[in-house]
């Protein structure tokens, strides 16, 4: 065959791959809303993280703004440390924004619900949110309502 | 050069086998300089896999085999490619490179080993395609081509370089007469007008002996004749005249061995009758 | 039971000496390789040859598992009313396992096997030995652009396959199940990491890529050089780079996506 029709056609199919790629990394997977440096991150201390994982989704509103990037212990507190990745365009939530863990649908996964205060002080990389409230477990829930009743 | 008499390839007490099948046994022979040489034997002697030999693609148990002085099992890979960019070889297939044209197949020695400019390689092309009767098939792909014609291709491929020997690994084999006629043709005219040295490897008797200047009769491992044509009509040996004249039956035997054929036949019917 | 001891011995020797000729095979053409990126027009040809023509089946096939997965893991997932999780299962089964592991067996099947054929018959017809003897090594024009090819192209078709699977399972999803299409993206590229997960899985193709090329072409240079010979060595390039296929796919599993 014709060599230039060989490499127009294998041109095509480079393209296809930069297409297929480009695909998997803006609409398949994260890449495009958290890419390396952008943004900022905070930590919150939960009583209880439940089922919450690493890569998790961060929302307030109900819309995402970031992700969790990090869950520890913290042995001196006893609690749970998370950090948040919160992307660059959203930079203004207050000091004194709330942040709790929610579940989607009844065994759906587990993410962090922010609800920003009302303070004009916004936070900045490497802060910390006071207020939270953990996760929901059911079964501590179920316990709770068969010993008050 | 120099001396026209001199010896190309020299061989030394060959020995070489194939898994436990010794094929050859302490074989020795010379190929002249400038000359037609064939080498004739019976099919399944090991002819091919001589000429495998001198072009260093098998190397040999024991023995030397020396092409042009160089001695060519010893030759690191890199000398031994530039001792073969000065041999031709031509295969029974042809070996055309099946997804190149004619042209390309013929083209490709000088693009890959010389950086000659296309106009130029143009025209070597077609002055060696017009040697072997083939520069209207120039865009032909090997598929299209007859055996015969698929030899000529190759023939060309083979010239092209200028080599000082072409080997020639079972010419004639499954030819009409006409592209007989024209590979014995070609085959010497192109010995005679380049200077080159030929070597053929045949069991195509006549054919072989008419444009040949010197015969090697090897068989079982050994050389058993060598000599002119001439020569090796006269010669003594009787299992070179049972090859020469094709006899059923004589040195080599027409039965292969067997036991005895009358208790074969008994013990079949003991067999039968239990 | 002496004879069964004794065949297990020699079929095992067996196998070592096929490892150990693959091998030199494989050093030799890797030798090569300089010789083959430096006339890359070569390797252009040779991703053609596996690449371009294994693409139609290739995206056929994407297109159809995605979909496939889609059917499947709805009626899984809506028992437990979690249907909007079913991008995440359809991308995560593509990334990780199916694009790689099918585009892989397709590959193996569709290039290697034509791969073998043609080198097995470029030896049968002596085409080989030829250009040895016109001074040209077959590691660096023949095996090495081949190698080189396969390694290129395996990655760029399992990609594709992702691709255009997670689009069939888009399409079966939102179009025909009415999944919420924007929950379907959403919880997808929140579970699926660009590092961890599709650039693993393309590794995994990388090395399938490879494996599935040498032997592709360290078959069809040892086959016994007759036709029988070649379609043998054919069927077995298919048998031996499909089992390698699933078997490099279970131990790159354990190692990447077991934490």
């Amino acid at each position: 065959m014709n060599v230039r029709i060989v490499e127009t056609l294998v041109g095509f199919f480079v393209l296809l791959f930069f297409v297929a790629m480009f695909i998997l990394a803006m609409k398949v997977s994260n890449l495009a809303s958290f890419s390396g440096t952008g943004g900022y991150t905070v930590s919150a201390y939960f009583e209880n993280v439940g089922g919450l994982k690493r890569r998790a989704p961060v929302a307030a509103g109900g819309v995402r703004v970031g992700q969790v990037t990090g869950i520890s212990y913290n042995t001196d507190t006893y609690k749970a440390l998370v950090t948040i990745k919160i992307n660059e365009q959203f930079d203004k939530f207050p000091t004194d924004t709330s942040a709790s863990i929610f579940t989607s649908g009844l065994l759906g996964e587990q993410y962090v619900g922010l609800s920003p205060g009302g303070l004009d002080d916004y936070l900045a990389d490497g802060d910390e949110i006071d207020l939270t409230q953990s996760a929901l477990v059911l079964e501590k829930l179920i316990g709770n309502f068969l010993t008050s009743k | 050069m120099s001396d026209p008499n001199s010896t190309l390839v020299k061989i030394r007490d060959l020995h070489f086998s194939r898994g436990s099948k010794a094929i050859f046994k302490g074989l020795s022979a010379d190929v002249p300089r400038g000359k037609v040489t064939t080498i004739l034997g019976p099919s399944g002697t090991g002819k091919t896999t001589l000429l495998k030999l001198i072009g260093g693609q098998e190397k040999p148990r024991s023995g030397r085999i020396e092409v042009d002085g160089e001695h060519v099992a010893g030759l690191s890979r890199k000398n031994l490619f530039s001792l073969r960019k000065k041999m031709g070889m031509l295969f029974q297939s042809g070996a055309l490179l099946t997804d190149l044209t004619v042209f390309d197949n013929v083209a490709f020695p000088l693009r890959e080993h010389t950086e000659l400019p296309e106009s130029l390689i143009h025209k070597l092309v077609l002055m060696r395609l017009h040697a072997v009767g083939l520069r209207g098939a120039r865009d032909l792909m090997p598929a299209e081509l007859s055996g015969g014609m698929a030899r000529r291709a190759a023939l060309a491929r083979a010239l092209v370089m200028d080599p000082m020997m072409i080997l020639y690994d079972e010419p004639f084999t499954g030819q009409d007469p006409i592209s007989m006629g024209v590979l014995l043709e070609l085959i010497s005219t192109v010995n005679k007008a380049l200077g080159l040295t030929s070597l053929i490897v045949s069991h195509d008797l006549g054919e072989a002996l008419s444009i040949s200047d010197h015969v090697i009769v090897i068989s079982a491992g050994v050389v058993v004749e060598s000599g002119s044509p001439d020569q090796l009509h006269n010669s003594e040996s009787a299992w070179v005249q049972q090859f020469l004249n094709g006899r059923p039956d004589g040195p080599v035997p027409f039965q292969l061995s067997a036991p005895n054929y009358a208790e074969d036949l008994a013990s079949d019917e003991e067999r039968l009758s239990v | 039971m002496f004879n069964a001891a004794r065949s297990m011995g020699e079929w095992t020797l067996a196998v070592l000496e096929t490892l150990g000729r693959a091998s030199v095979f494989l050093a030799q053409t890797l030798l090569g390789m300089g010789a083959a990126v430096r006339r890359f027009s070569l390797v252009i040809k040779q991703v053609y040859a596996s690449g371009v023509r294994t693409l139609s089946i290739v995206l056929v096939s994407g297109l159809f598992v995605g979909m496939v997965l889609a059917l499947q893991g709805y009626n899984t997932l809506v028992q437990f009313g979690a249907e909007e999780s079913l991008g995440v299962v359809v991308a995560l089964t593509l990334v990780r396992e199916l694009g790689p592991v099918v585009a892989g067996l397709l590959f193996a099947g569709r290039a290697g096997s034509a791969l073998t054929a043609e080198i097995g018959l470029m030896k049968s017809t002596e085409q080989l030995s030829g250009l040895e003897m016109m001074a040209v090594d077959p590691f660096q024009r023949i095996f090495a652009p081949r190698l080189l090819a396969g390694f290129l192209a395996l990655p760029m078709l399992a990609a594709m396959f992702t691709a255009v699977g997670v689009l069939g399972g888009h399409l079966v999803a939102v179009d025909l199940l009415s999944v919420d299409a924007g929950v379907f993206w959403s919880r997808m590229q929140g579970a699926v990491g660009f590092y961890t997960d599709v650039l693993s899985g393309l590794l995994k193709a990388v090395v399938f890529g490879f494996v599935v090329t040498w032997i592709a072409i360290f078959e069809g240079w040892d086959c016994v050089p007759t036709p029988e010979g070649v379609a043998n060595a054919t069927t077995r390039t298919v048998v031996k780079s499909s089992l390698a296929v699933l078997g490099l796919d279970f131990v790159m599993t354990a190692v990447m996506f077991t934490v």
